[in-house]
């Protein structure tokens, strides 16, 4: 089970460690610095996306010493005169999410405005998928609320072969690879966005896949919150079956899926979708053990009253045994659990808005 | 990133500030974006005064003239 979390807020990095029993905070780094994504692997590195307000996005590694060292970004490829009429820029917004490639020093970027780059250095150079980017569909990508910029949210690669790729856009549903990124396509079916006319309603590419989250151990498996309710797939994200039973409410941004069994995910639940709070102020946590068949809403340890913590697209997390969670709010609030969600604690701490939650492979 | 003062030639702005990132490449990623036009929510000035082109930079400048990049504040 992982002992190591690391949390990323608008005003820093925070890295608990598990020491006999409670969770401590042993040491910040960027402090006053957003950070936007953040990834550890098992061999002792850890990366951090920070999204600057003046300098832009920045990447930084720490290596199996600690030693913190700045690599290189993301870069957009100079645009073309005959993109001039392309909706989104061509420069990097900020690195929504960072993946590890499953081959030794690759690494994936998921972006704002809806690059997703390659690293096979281990974050000292990155490359574009050209395929992606360059696809006439792309254009038709929605900015994230309503901004000009879509957003990468999610990266899955399939462990048995790395080369399996399914990533979910804000909003532009969910594309598939398995060349490694040498060619896309958008495979989602049986998603609906209820505030679209009714002809456009199950148009993939419209469907705003808030977030997706996969079983490691059957990787055919794949969880989504989505705009309009939660969703589950059988075959890697192809087609979706609406989860229905969800409670206390469909809307949220966050889902974990377990790493073993694949009948098990967490949500946070809130009110959707123009107030964005907790339903009646309680922070809860819903967990289904039956494949989305129904719903315990977990509250044990958990703000029960005048609460309204959302929790952001990054901001839950499942260690690699399923029993040890974690998830940040935008009040600053952060929770652990080592019963699979039965029960919470909240380190002694009150933190900047958290923006990602990442547990250390043990 | 530290970025102490520097006595570069160029008959540019982007000229100038290409001769600085030449020495210092960090830098570059800092000031400009990926398109090479100035960060939204930087600035550069001329002998205290802002410069005109911040997409291709190309105002001029002279042999003894000041360039000034600073961050425009902004957020929370």
């Amino acid at each position: 089970m992982a002992n190591r979390l690391h949390v990323g807020t608008r005003k820093g990095l925070f890295e608990l460690v598990r020491n006999n029993g409670v969770w401590e905070i042993v040491d910040v780094q960027f402090l006053g610095d957003p950070v936007s994504a953040v990834l550890a692997d098992a061999e002792g590195s850890v990366w951090a996306a920070l999204d600057l307000g003046h300098f832009g996005a920045k990447l930084w590694r720490r290596d199996r010493t600690g030693m913190w060292r700045e690599m290189a970004v993301p870069v957009f490829p100079p645009k073309p005169e005959e993109a001039g009429d392309d909706p989104h820029p061509w420069s990097l917004g900020k690195i929504w999410v960072l993946e590890s490639g499953g081959a030794g020093g690759r690494l994936w970027a998921g972006t704002m405005p809806g690059g997703l780059f390659r690293s096979d250095d281990d974050g000292a150079s990155w490359s574009l998928s050209e395929a992606l980017w360059h696809m006439p569909e792309r254009r038709q990508w929605a900015g994230v609320a309503g901004g000009e910029q879509p957003g990468i949210n999610s990266v899955l690669i399939d462990p048995e072969n790395p080369a399996d790729i399914r990533v979910g856009v804000s909003t532009a549903g969910v594309w598939a690879s398995t060349d490694a990124g040498d060619s896309w396509h958008l495979i989602n079916r049986g998603m609906y966005a209820e505030y679209m006319p009714p002809e456009q309603r199950e148009n993939p590419i419209l469907q705003d896949v808030h977030r997706l989250a996969r079983c490691a151990a059957h990787p055919e498996i794949v969880w989504c919150q989505h705009h309009n309710g939660v969703f589950r797939s059988e075959d890697a994200g192809a087609t979706w079956r609406e989860v229905t039973a969800i409670r206390p409410s469909k809307f949220g941004f966050a889902v974990a899926a377990h790493p073993i069994d694949p009948h098990t995910a967490w949500f946070i639940p809130a009110i959707k979708d123009e107030r964005r709070i907790p339903v009646d102020g309680k922070v809860v946590v819903a967990r289904t053990r039956d494949g989305g068949g129904s719903f315990d809403v977990l509250r044990q340890g958990l703000p029960q009253h005048h609460a309204y913590d959302l929790v952001w697209r990054h901001g839950l997390a499942a260690d690699e045994s399923g029993e040890r969670l974690a998830f940040g709010s935008t009040s600053g609030g952060l929770w652990i659990s080592e019963d699979g969600g039965d029960s919470w604690t909240m380190p002694e701490a009150r933190l900047p808005p958290v923006a990602v939650v990442r547990f250390a492979p043990a | 990133m530290a970025a102490p003062s520097a006595e570069v030639e160029g008959a540019t702005v982007g000229d100038a500030l290409a001769a600085v990132f030449t020495s210092r490449p960090g830098l570059r990623g800092y000031v400009l974006d990926d398109q090479g036009a100035v960060r939204r929510h930087v600035a550069v000035y001329v002998n205290g005064q802002p410069v005109h082109d911040r997409v291709r930079l190309t105002d001029p400048v002279g042999p003894n003239d000041e360039i000034y990049v600073l961050q425009a504040l902004s957020g929370g």
